[in-house]
């Protein structure tokens, strides 16, 4: 890679990052205590380290580390209570970059597009994706390594 | 015979349909993909990639290790500097690469060792081959990105690959906030299902790096086909895609 696109790119991604800030800042803080960061699709991944986190853990709210999830950072709080792991909050999620959250309908004006319906087919697997569960859990392992008494 | 175990941070799940010996047949491929880990994942301190991101000379980079690293090379230009290992920090994380290739790998394994019938899975991209129990084939759920619980289609498959791509977000939308009345979609996730497993993801991963221009990628590209799911709940199809659909 040339010098100058590594140089463009960093610029880019210092907008990257700017514009990610803000619309965290403004738009999802705000949003808080609503649904938007409910945590429900990782909760799978929740157990294998609350096992580790009975007892003994101090009261109090503990920012993770950021960890990278290959398109983007994942991070999240940990809120001790009661000495037990109770929730974790995404302050930080891959699809908080901007640039992914534009639809352009102008680039698919000729596929099938169609709502979603759920099935109840019989299946031998199942897609999806879990790339940022190792992001998670080395966020969330060090938002519980602060919070050890 | 069907196996799940815990392997680079996610399920690894193997199921071998019709085949004597079975649990020898997994219990390699499983020994297979902690071999891979061991080598590639980022998390180890020990592993050949961290020893590299430390500063390893070239000369002492394992051959197969050369090898992946020109596969990220070449991905990084077939997708237009989508695909790309380099992290901001300026270490490189091939898993973005490594999981599909190796599930293409342990998939090749289990053809040489006779298996006809199988089904490889790694966190939520798979190969499979030939027939499920049922003498079907195999019946792929696409999960809600919204919703982990929800199967929204079902892919039917013999001999091929299947990887989504995408976040787990919140169900809500997301607002400009320029101009709150707006309301702007964002790609959740992106399933591409074609020949083999190895290209599958790698062009999934782009394509999700893409954003909605994506799916038209995927469109572009001969032999895969692809199913992208946005935060309003709905669905972009390529063309080809309704091949792979199992009516159910």
């Amino acid at each position: 890679m040339n010098s100058t696109s590594r140089t463009s790119k960093k610029i880019l991604l210092a907008i990257g990052v700017a514009a990610t800030f803000f619309v965290y800042t403004f738009v999802l803080r705000g949003q808080r205590s609503g649904a938007i960061i409910a945590p429900t699709p990782l909760k799978g991944s929740t157990p294998a380290v609350s096992s580790s986190s009975t007892g003994s853990y101090k009261d109090g709210t503990y920012t993770g580390s950021v960890a990278n999830a290959y398109y983007g950072n994942v991070q999240v709080q940990a809120v001790i209570s009661g000495n037990k792991l109770t929730d974790v909050q995404f302050l930080q999620y891959p699809n908080d970059n901007p640039n992914s959250q534009y639809i352009n309908q102008q680039a698919t004006p000729y596929l099938k597009q169609e709502a979603l319906q759920a099935q109840s087919a019989q299946v031998n697997g199942i897609t999806g994706a879990t790339l940022t569960s190792q992001a998670f859990t080395q966020s969330l392992s060090s938002a519980l390594s602060q919070a050890k008494s | 015979m069907r196996r799940t175990a815990l392997i680079m941070g996610m399920p690894v799940t193997i199921e071998v349909v019709g085949f004597t010996n079975a649990k020898a047949a997994i219990t390699d491929t499983f020994a297979y993909f902690k071999e891979v880990d061991e080598r590639y994942s980022t998390y180890k301190h020990d592993s050949e990639i961290s020893c590299i991101n430390r500063g390893l000379p070239e000369e002492q980079w394992s051959d197969e290790m050369r090898s992946v690293l020109h596969l990220c090379e070449e991905t990084k230009r077939a997708t237009g500097g989508y695909f790309d290992i380099e992290q901001p920090n300026g270490t490189w994380d091939p898993s973005g690469l490594v999981k599909g290739w190796a599930i293409q790998h342990a998939a090749e394994r289990l053809s040489r060792r006779g298996v006809q019938n199988f089904y490889v899975e790694a966190g939520g991209d798979l190969q499979t081959s030939g027939v499920n129990a049922d003498g079907k084939p195999w019946q792929i759920g696409v999960r809600n990105p919204a919703n982990k619980h929800e199967i929204v289609k079902t892919i039917a498959l013999t001999d091929g690959g299947v990887a989504t791509s995408g976040t787990y977000v919140r169900g809500q939308h997301i607002y400009n906030p320029h101009r709150r009345s707006q309301k702007l979609t964002g790609v959740q996730s992106i399933t591409v299902v074609g020949t083999n497993i190895y290209d599958a993801d790698r062009f999934a991963t782009a394509a999700f790096a893409m954003g909605p221009s994506g799916i038209t990628f995927i469109e572009a590209l001969p032999g895969f086909e692809g199913y992208m799911i946005d935060s309003s709940q709905t669905a972009t199809l390529t063309s080809g895609f309704d091949r792979y659909v199992a009516h159910v």
